[in-house]
């Protein structure tokens, strides 16, 4: 069986399961889950673009223009149904990359992070001036229904979390196959050796662009989802924090596997969860340690404790 | 035979220092070319400025009669100018047949924009398959490339620039690098997969021996200029050749 076939089917399998246990779950749980789904979204963007040798410390701009398109697209274009609104939440981030991407595409190390950081710090000053979408406050967003079943049916209350998953399937099954083009596999090549790249015929440069607006697409969706299940968006969603926990969770996971992100963004939540109830003044004690940990004893992330048995995702 | 490659008074400073002094070269098609000269004679700078890599500061470069002056390292490669590295630039995170999957892919994603059938109609994972075999390389596919002897990566790095099947091929001192008794077998490799496909060679080298057994021209550069041109056996018994690049002169002086 070929790698991709394995992915594909190991994700599947994956989607089967959470979408079987959904309806079972209670609703803490479910929501913990559909925010970490969203979250390991943008996380999976931030792999691609490791992967091509970049670290982005701005993802939140493309997570809160994907929640802020989300929710003003379901106000002025009358979108009631979820779907479209992460649809669209997913094409506003990507057109913001493409055209970010013509400046970003230039920098590389410490001052595409900067820069990239810059950008969703700008964001984040002009949402908070921007009394029409509710300043420091945001405003709520909600969808009427999901795939066309109302969000009031016993169904529909798990519409942002199914919505999620199939999302998160889509998404990790399209760059898993998409990492094994000839185009994808330029990725690591761009990491290691730029110079070699060009005096093959081929263009950084536009490699780059792409990554970034790929990258931000998977962000965009990911801010959606979020505002989805929350029903609200503020500016805090572009802070620098929120992106830094973005690159968090994108190390916490490591970068072997398409799933890898998932596995970390599950992990942080409910370390946070648990860590939140148990120990609410130390909380972020608990998750630093937890960090710590992961990176002294494995350096290459989560997803590698499967490699380590031998197990190739 | 006309010339595949030209270069007319193509010049390059840097600063006070000039690096290429309006070079006049023509490449035959079909020919392979030795390029000599000591250190900071202007070789890899020459290939810089052919290969698009540096901007000539006036001159024209001339790719089969067409200026291909200023077009970038991408554009070149895509013409058919290809060329190898004095240091290995290869995929240091891939393994060695990744490496050559890198270059194919280009290709095979972008037939048109290349010039001649690089691949006809094979796949790419062929192709890297029969540049493994060719260059012996086969017990190094599914090493990360990291890890392997300078002379393989060396080796890899040239099968790489070959595997796109380039019209003109220009090779940065293949053998530095690589220990004196290796040497003429890995130029042995190297000649025969370049004859194989009938590519025009430059080769810049160091090592004499090694150029007159490969060469039918040697061009002999020094401070930016050309010093000699010719047959191995007159070039390598020019005055100026022997006192500033093979060292002789120098010797029987007691200079050194």
């Amino acid at each position: 069986m070929s790698p991709s076939r394995r992915t594909a089917l190991g994700l599947g399998a994956a989607l089967v399961a959470v979408a079987l246990v959904g309806p079972l779950l209670p609703k803490w749980a479910a929501y913990l889950f559909t925010i970490a789904i969203a979250k390991a979204l943008v996380a999976l963007g931030l792999l691609l673009l490791m992967r091509t040798g970049l670290v982005s410390f701005g993802q939140g701009l493309y997570f809160g223009i994907g929640a802020y398109a989300a929710g003003v697209g379901a106000d002025a274009l009358k979108l009631g149904d979820a779907v479209p609104m992460v649809l669209l939440g997913a094409a506003a981030a990507g057109l913001v990359a493409a055209v970010l991407g013509l400046l970003l595409a230039r920098y590389r190390t410490i001052f595409f992070a900067m820069l990239s950081l810059a950008f969703s710090m700008i964001l984040y000053g002009l949402l908070v001036k921007t009394s029409a979408l509710g300043s420091t406050d945001g405003f709520n967003v909600s969808a009427r229904s999901t795939f066309g079943l109302a969000a009031s049916g016993s169904l529909g209350r798990f519409g942002t979390y199914g919505l999620a998953a199939l999302t998160a399937f889509a998404a990790a099954t399209g760059l898993d196959r998409y990492l094994r083009t000839h185009l994808g596999r330029l990725a690591p090549a761009v990491r290691d050796n730029e110079l070699r790249v060009e005096y093959m015929g081929a263009s950084v440069r536009n490699v780059i662009h792409l990554h970034l607006v790929l990258a931000a697409v998977l962000a965009g969706a990911g801010g959606a989802l979020t505002a989805l299940a929350v029903g609200h968006v503020d500016p805090e969603m572009a802070y620098w924090t929120t992106s830094g926990e973005f690159v968090f969770v994108a190390i916490l996971s490591g970068t072997a596997s398409v799933a890898a992100p998932f596995l970390g963004a599950l992990v942080l939540e409910l370390l946070r969860s648990f860590a939140y109830e148990h120990a609410p003044n130390t909380w972020q004690l608990v998750v630093g340690g937890a960090m710590l940990a992961v990176i002294l004893f494995l350096p290459d992330g989560l997803w590698s404790v499967f490699r380590r048995k031998g197990v190739v995702a | 035979m006309s010339a595949i490659l030209e270069t007319r008074g193509l010049t390059k400073t840097f600063g006070a220092v000039t690096a290429a002094n309006a070079l006049d070269v023509a490449v035959e098609t079909g020919s392979i070319v030795g390029l000599i000269g000591g250190n900071g004679a202007g070789k890899t700078t020459f290939i810089n400025l052919v290969t698009g890599y540096l901007k000539p500061t006036s001159g024209t470069v001339l790719f089969d009669g067409k200026d291909i002056t200023g077009l970038s390292p991408r554009r070149v490669t895509r013409l058919g100018l290809c060329r190898s590295f004095q240091i290995p630039q290869v995929f240091d995170s891939l393994t060695a047949y990744e490496n050559l999957l890198v270059g194919l892919g280009v290709v095979a994603m972008g037939r048109k924009a290349f010039v001649g059938s690089a691949l006809g109609n094979r796949s790419p994972d062929d192709v890297a398959e029969e540049m493994l075999l060719r260059f012996r390389l086969g017990p190094y596919r599914n090493e990360k490339v990291a890890t392997l002897p300078e002379g393989v990566r060396k080796l890899l790095d040239v099968a790489m620039a070959l595997a796109v099947k380039p019209r003109i091929l220009l090779l940065d001192e293949p053998t530095s690098g690589v220990s004196a008794d290796e040497k003429f077998a890995l130029m042995d490799l190297v000649l025969a997969a370049i004859r194989a496909d009938g590519v025009t060679v430059l080769f810049v080298e160091h090592d004499m021996d090694v150029v007159k057994r490969y060469v039918g021209r040697i061009l002999a550069f020094y401070e930016g200029r050309i010093i000699a041109d010719g047959a191995p056996g007159a070039v390598l018994a020019h005055a100026d050749v022997r006192r500033y690049v093979v060292g002789e002169a120098a010797v029987e002086e007691g200079a050194c």
